[in-house]
Formats: structure tokens, C-alpha cells, sequence
């Protein structure tokens, strides 16, 4: 095709716009509601996943050792521990050191225990895959020497398990929203066209190829999506930018973080328009094809 | 130049529109097509620019076999017959300079020879002091002598005509013919669909009748035949 053409298409496809004025609002509304909705589940959705990486990332074995253990038996389950598979770390910390982290957390009030102390030497294991954590307790808890190996049991599997489904509910209902606003925006375009069917006959008549016949279709679509990506992109900014300004002091020293203002504001925004542009030249597509069958 | 070999056609309802169409036409051939309402007319024609694709057979125009076309080649087959219509097919909203060079702006013909190319078939229908004015300022003869320039713009071998005066009165119909006749006399093949007995009569050129679905006559300078 000749660059002229492409200038052609360009113009059409601005025309048209123009010429269906509100049809092209209502396109851009659907657009911008749908998009909007989407932006703000990709916020919360990816949020949530950080939070659950962080949860995930922080979860551990303590390996409570027996009171009185030989230093060659605790060297024999640090080596049993590093062969099992699924660990990634294993540190040792000495009761001394696990009385002054719980000092240095909870007040110096706990220094009367130094007198008597009545902790553990611990082994922390850090899992591969955070979801083993259990099977590795499990597994330490028969070795001779280790009294008890704790982790958050229970109420930690529960958490993957809703973590689990919030993010698939979230990616289906992200999905849903998609097509709907695909199916608004091909039933808009379908109505320019009913009314152009005729200019679309008579192109094909005397000789167009159906490429020729869709390209300012497309693109009209294409800047359907666009524009209708603005209005979402602007509230979606400012919206994180608050909320990340709100939230961010109060996490503080905190192991979970939400994610940082740039580059993920911007790789959202990316991914808005792109979907928009995706949504609008892809709802274009369906709708003209009907009518290049002359 | 246009060839058809034992064509069938069935419509997805069960009509039998063509039942063994055998016809040969030369270059530059007059060539009318007659019959009554519903016999087939139109899936003759429509079957020479591929609106429809036989059931069964072959249709060769210009070395082309047309039921052996691809969907995807059918636009370029196209820019080498021109098709002329009863209703017209102008767009309301482009001038009639603009209706002639969109036939020329959708195969990318260059800027420069699209403005000659249309002023020279607006000379030769005699529209040329019309060229701004649009399709609904001009009476039903002057928009169909607009929609022929449209169809031999491109210079096509073949001009295909269905029923292009049927919706004009008597006299305008004389000029519609002069100017096919004017076509033709260039060495352009045109084939034309008609129920005009007065024309097939008068001006005199090959007459093929069909009724249900089959060629029951193909004369040299035949007569329209039919009680109107």
C-alpha cells in the first residue's frame, strides 16, 4: 500500500469521528468506564500480590532445638536441613541473639530474662517455594535434637488459599470486563458502519481490497480506545499517587510494602492504553467484517 | 473475452438460478440480456464480477476462471470491468467529481492522472459543467450517465450493465444507449441486462433470453421477443 493511501485512511478515519459524534462519545464512555474499572483491579490486583510476595517471603521455619543439645548434633541437623529440597536458607541464631531480638522488639522490660534464659537455640529455614514451608516442618520435626519446628501452620495456608483465589477471581473479572467493552465498542463501530454500507458496497464494486475497506475503521477504532484510555489513565495516577502518599509512612520499617509509586504507575498507564487501543481496533475488526462480503 | 462452461448456480434456499449456462463472447462485443423476472438474469451478471461464485462450472473473463478465484484476488478482477446499476449506486454525500474519482482513489491511481481521468469521462457523458454539483441535483439521466463514467473510468475491457435503464424515462434512455453504444464502439465489451424492448428492438446486437435458469435463445441482432 502507498503512503498516500496511508494518508487517506488517516484522514477517513478522522472524519469519521467527526461525522458520528455521538456515537463516538458513547464508544469513548463505554470505553473509559471499562478501562477505568480495569486500571483500578490492576492496581488493587497487583498490590495484593506484592503484599502476598512479601507475606509469602516472610514466612519461615523457627527449628527449636533441645535444651542442651551437643554442637556436633546441631552441625548434623544444620546438614540435614540444607539437603532437604525446597530449602533455601537455613541460619542458626543462639538463644543470646534470639533474647535480644525480642528486646530490641518488644522493650527492655524482657532483659530480666537475661538472668535465666529461657529460650531456644533456633535453626531459621527459609523455603524455595513458600508453599512447602509445611512439608519442610514436617520433615525437621522427626530429626533427633529438634524439639518442635514451628511456623505459622494453619492460619498460613489459609492465607495462601484466599490469596490463591483473589488473584484468579481478580484476572477473570479483569478478563470479563475486556470483552465486555470489546462487544460496546464493536456494537458502536457496527452502527457507523450500518450507515456507511453503501460507500463500503460501492468500494468493493469497483475494486477495493477488504484491506483498503478496514484500515480507517481500524483506526477510528484505535482512537476510540485512545481516547477513551485518557480519562482512565488520569484518575488511575492521581488515585495510586494519594493512596501511596497515604499509606506508604504507615508501612514504615514494616516487611510488607506496597509497590513504589514510578516505574509501576507507569507501566499501568502503559498497559491501559494499551488494552484501549487493543479493545477499539479489535472491536472494529469484528464489526466491518460482516459487511465486506459484496 | 468472457466464456462459460456448463455454470450452475444454487442459492442456499434451493433456487436453481443457472441450470448449464454455455455462452461465448467476444471482445468488444453489444450484447443484451433478456428474459423475464426471476429467470436469471442477474446471476448472469453477477456471476461475470463475482458478486455470486457458481455452484458448478467454469466462467473465464479475461483468461480469469472465476470460480477458481480467490476471494482475496476478486478486487483486482474487478478493476478490469466496470458494473453499471438500475438505482445508481452514487454516494449522496461526494460530488460528482468526487463519485468518479473514488473509483480511482480506492485502486490507488495516482493523484495527478485521477483528475485527468475523470474529467475526460465527465467530457464523454457530457457532465463536465456538473462536476461539483451532487448526485441529487441532477436528474435520474444524468445521475446514471455519472454512474457509467464511474464504471469505464479505470478503462475497463468489460462494461457490465443491469438494467441501467429501468429506472429512466423513455427519452433519457436513448441517451444512456448512445453512450454505451459509444463504449462499445471502443472496443469495450458491454453486456446489458434489460427489459427495454423498444431499445433491443431498434438498436440492433446479440440477444441472449433466459428463463428458468437456461439459454433458450442466442441470436445475432436477435429482437427482444417478449410481450411487454
Amino acid at each position: 500500500m502507498k503512503a498516500r493511501t496511508y494518508g487517506r485512511h488517516l484522514r477517513e478515519s478522522f472524519k469519521s469521528i467527526g461525522r458520528n459524534g455521538w456515537m463516538t462519545f458513547a464508544s469513548v464512555s463505554a470505553v473509559t468506564v471499562t478501562l477505568l474499572l480495569v486500571g483500578v483491579f490492576m492496581v488493587l490486583m497487583l498490590n495484593m500480590n506484592k503484599v502476598a510476595t512479601d507475606i509469602e517471603k516472610d514466612v519461615e521455619v523457627r527449628v527449636l532445638l533441645e535444651i542442651g543439645t551437643e554442637k556436633a548434633q546441631v552441625e548434623e541437623i544444620d546438614k540435614k536441613i540444607n539437603q532437604i529440597s525446597g530449602v533455601e536458607s537455613v541460619e542458626y541464631s543462639s538463644k543470646e541473639e534470639e533474647l535480644q531480638n525480642l528486646v530490641k522488639d518488644l522493650g527492655d522490660d524482657f532483659r530480666l530474662f537475661e538472668q535465666d534464659n529461657p529460650l531456644y537455640d533456633v535453626f531459621i529455614v527459609k523455603a524455595e517455594d513458600p508453599r512447602d514451608t509445611g512439608k519442610i516442618a514436617a520433615e525437621v520435626s522427626k530429626y533427633e535434637g529438634v524439639n518442635e519446628a514451628l511456623y505459622g501452620e494453619a492460619k498460613i495456608e489459609r492465607l495462601f488459599n484466599v490469596l490463591e483465589m483473589s488473584r484468579n477471581v481478580g484476572l477473570v473479572l479483569i478478563i470479563g470486563l475486556l470483552f465486555t467493552a470489546m462487544f460496546l465498542i464493536s456494537n458502536t463501530i457496527k452502527i457507523t458502519i450500518v450507515a456507511r454500507r453503501r460507500e463500503i458496497e460501492i468500494m468493493k464494486l469497483v475494486g477495493a481490497t477488504n484491506w483498503f475497506v478496514r484500515w480507517p475503521f481500524i483506526l477510528e477504532g484505535l482512537w476510540l480506545g485512545i481516547l477513551g484510555s485518557i480519562i482512565p489513565i488520569a484518575l488511575v495516577t492521581t488515585g495510586y499517587y494519594y493512596a501511596y502518599e497515604f499509606i506508604k509512612p504507615k508501612l514504615q520499617n514494616h516487611f510488607i510494602q506496597i509497590l513504589d509509586f514510578t516505574p509501576f504507575i507507569y507501566q499501568v498507564n502503559g498497559l491501559i492504553l494499551l488494552m484501549g487501543c487493543l479493545i477499539g481496533a479489535w472491536g472494529s475488526f469484528m464489526s466491518v467484517r460482516k459487511f465486506l462480503k459484496v | 473475452m468472457i466464456e462459460m462452461k456448463d455454470v450452475y448456480k444454487q442459492y442456499s434456499n434451493g433456487v436453481m438460478a443457472a441450470n448449464g449456462f454455455n455462452v461465448h463472447i467476444k471482445q468488444g462485443e453489444f450484447v443484451y440480456v433478456v428474459g423475464p423476472s426471476g429467470a436469471g438474469k442477474s446471476t448472469f451478471i453477477k456471476m461475470m464480477y463475482r458478486e455470486e461464485k457458481p455452484s458448478k462450472g467454469d466462467i473465464i473473463v479475461n483468461g480469469i476462471n472465476l470460480a477458481k478465484l480467490k476471494n482475496s484476488r476478486v478486487p483486482y478482477l474487478r478493476r478490469n470491468v466496470g458494473v453499471v446499476f438500475q438505482d445508481f449506486k452514487l454516494l449522496p454525500s461526494l460530488t460528482i467529481y468526487e463519485n468518479i474519482a473514488f473509483a480511482l482513489e480506492v485502486i490507488e491511481e495516482h493523484p495527478k492522472q485521477i483528475k485527468k481521468r475523470v474529467m475526460e469521462v465527465l467530457d464523454l457523458v457530457g457532465l463536465k459543467h456538473k462536476a461539483r454539483m451532487l448526485p441529487n441535483e441532477l436528474s435520474g439521466g444524468e445521475q446514471q450517465r455519472v454512474s457509467i463514467a464511474r464504471s469505464i473510468v479505470n478503462t475497463p475491457k468489460l462494461v457490465i450493465a443491469d438494467e441501467p435503464t429501468g429506472n429512466l424515462d423513455p427519452e433519457t434512455s436513448w441517451d444512456i444507449m448512445n453512450i454505451l453504444e459509444d463504449i462499445s464502439n471502443r472496443g469495450t465489451t458491454v453486456i446489458m441486462a434489460t427489459h427495454n424492448r423498444e431499445i433491443v428492438n431498434t438498436i440492433k446486437h446479440r440477444v441472449i433470453a433466459i428463463e428458468n435458469g437456461r439459454i433458450v435463445r442466442d441470436e445475432q441482432r436477435g429482437d427482444y421477443g417478449y410481450e411487454s
